[in-house]
């Protein structure tokens, strides 16, 4: 008889086996609890030794948004889009959500190789933790968002309580993304290198801060295929609710829900496929 | 004589699990590790490597841990020794599932626990967070880590400081925090490092109590260290491992004394 029936007979079980896909997402909502607080506590310790704290939280983004409101108003000159400062603040706020969870994401096994080799819990929560911290980052910039709007005159609508929704939608796209960006960065570090410079394509290419009707309204095809891109999906499907000018159409809907659907699905079954190996190759 | 009743003590134990219900078995166990190096391998005409010819990093393959196989009964407690190195820790890596085998596979009747919370903790935070930051990454609940709480302090002995941030502690309390956290509650399979047992005279003895209690509760320990008198102390089977392969499995006092001849140290104790 072999070791390994004999252990079969005696009721033991292999040791580090990936449990099936629905018991290893019951693991990952059972551990919550621990990538909350894993985020909450990393979110902290940041701005641990600094005299303003968490402050920086609200101070940060307000100085982003005005140093790109200040450059491309600048730039764009007469180009600007309608309803400039609003429309700037949804898309710099709401990028910058999407790509730090791809960039978060793709350091969270990486970066991490301490944990990931010396504690038990289902890998998933990692990236789970880097999307959290977006989340929890968010609020402050939402309150920027708010305030701009309101100085701007744009009229308060019922629209406005579709936000949390969209927020939802790509909250999910964004933890598809990060599990992504883990699982690939985790395996072939080589692409890693690339990731700065994949980050910078999607900021110039998803109407963060000029109209993408604007500027390639003349060619259909480019701007058809544009139209699959999930950053400006969320962006103008935000930007539809909030700004004065921008319609919420139901095309807009329908991409927005439909990448919420198909990347955290993708990313979870993408992830889980290699859970034995994180923490292996180095 | 502490040494002497420990021994005893764990005789009877043996007795007492008469019935030999195994619980951990580790099945022709290969751990290799892929590893991008750059230069060439040092050999014995050169010690130190050439300057490297190419800018690619060479995939080279680390053999840590080499077709190991043992079973390990309930009750007992395993010693793991061999020299820096040996494939200790890569062994009880694999047993305790965080590194996969590239051959083989281990079995055990319950997750077995590395007791390893340090990577988890946080500098800048206090000591009050890194306990439930802590206590959460072995997977308690909140409700648990917060009711363990007080005692871990007072174990750890931190009473005044558990409010300062972690990175004002001497290395000493850090390591005594650390201690408490991850022996705060038993588990059927446990895995200690030796970097645990740390901290002054006063700490080393408390901690090695709170070794035998908890070895009490749990079911099987495995332990790793250099030291030969921890070892003989506390263990009733001890493995040696020497450059991934297994040397010898068996009572504690023959293997090491065979371990010491191999190192030639003169005496049991280091």
């Amino acid at each position: 008889m072999s070791l390994a029936d004999w252990a079969a007979e005696n009721g033991l079980k292999r040791i580090g086996a990936r449990p099936p896909f629905w018991r290893y997402l019951r693991e990952v909502w059972q551990r919550r609890g621990f990538a909350w607080t894993l985020s909450t506590y990393t979110l902290e310790s940041a701005t641990a030794r600094t005299k303003l704290g968490s402050w920086w939280n609200l101070l940060l983004p307000t100085i982003q948004a005005g140093t790109y409101g200040l450059i491309f108003g600048l730039i764009l000159g007469a180009n600007r889009p309608e309803n400039f400062l609003p429309f700037l603040f949804t898309g710099v706020f709401l990028f910058s959500f999407m790509s730090g969870s791809f960039q978060n994401g793709a350091a969270a096994i990486t970066g991490n190789s301490g944990l990931v080799k010396s504690l038990t819990f289902p890998r998933a929560l990692l990236p789970l933790s880097s999307v959290i911290q977006q989340v929890i980052n968010f609020w402050p910039q939402l309150l920027l968002l708010l305030m701009a709007l309101l100085i701007t005159n744009n009229p308060v609508t019922l629209d406005w309580l579709l936000l949390p929704v969209v927020m939802l939608l790509m909250t999910l796209f964004s933890f598809g993304l990060a599990l992504f960006a883990a699982r690939l960065n985790a395996q072939a570090r080589d692409l890693g290198k690339l990731i700065p410079f994949v980050v910078r394509i999607a900021f110039y290419v998803s109407g963060v801060f000029f109209s993408v009707d604007k500027v390639f309204g003349q060619w259909p095809l480019v701007f058809a295929v544009f139209k699959f891109n999930p950053f400006y999906d969320y962006i103008q499907l935000a930007r539809g609710l909030l700004v004065q000018g921008y319609e919420p159409t139901a095309e807009l809907w329908l991409m927005c829900i439909g990448w919420a659907i198909v990347m955290p699905i993708f990313g979870l079954i993408f992830f889980w496929q290699a859970e034995e190996v994180y923490g292996r190759d180095d | 004589m502490v040494a002497m009743t420990d021994i005893t003590e764990q005789a009877t134990a043996a007795v007492a699990t008469e019935d030999r219900k195994p619980v951990v078995v580790v099945d022709g166990v290969d751990v290799i590790y892929k590893v991008y190096a750059s230069g060439k391998k040092a050999n014995k005409h050169n010690a130190v490597p050439r300057k490297k010819k190419s800018a690619r990093n060479q995939l080279r393959e680390v053999h840590a841990v080499k077709n190991v196989s043992f079973t390990v009964y309930k009750g007992e407690t395993i010693g793991i020794i061999g020299t820096n190195g040996s494939g200790k820790s890569s062994l009880l890596r694999a047993v305790a599932g965080l590194t996969q085998p590239a051959n083989g596979a281990v079995y055990a009747s319950a997750r077995p626990v590395f007791l390893g919370v340090g990577s988890v903790l946080m500098p800048a935070l206090s000591g009050e967070k890194n306990i439930l930051l802590g206590g959460l990454s072995m997977g308690y609940s909140k409700r648990v880590a917060e009711e363990l709480a007080p005692a871990i302090v007072e174990f750890a002995g931190l009473e005044d400081f558990i409010d300062l941030p972690m990175r004002t502690y001497s290395s000493g309390m850090s390591a005594r925090l650390r201690f408490a956290i991850a022996s705060s509650r038993s588990h059927d399979i446990m895995i200690i490092d030796e970097a645990l047992s740390v901290g002054d005279q006063q700490f080393k003895k408390r901690s090695e109590e709170r070794m035998r209690e908890m070895r009490k509760h749990a079911g099987t320990v495995f332990l790793v260290s250099h030291s030969m008198t921890s070892i003989m102390n506390t263990c009733s089977r001890v493995i040696w491992l020497e450059k991934g392969v297994l040397q010898m499995d068996g009572d504690p006092a023959e293997v090491c004394e065979a371990y010491n001849k191999f190192t030639g140290v003169k005496t049991i104790d280091d």
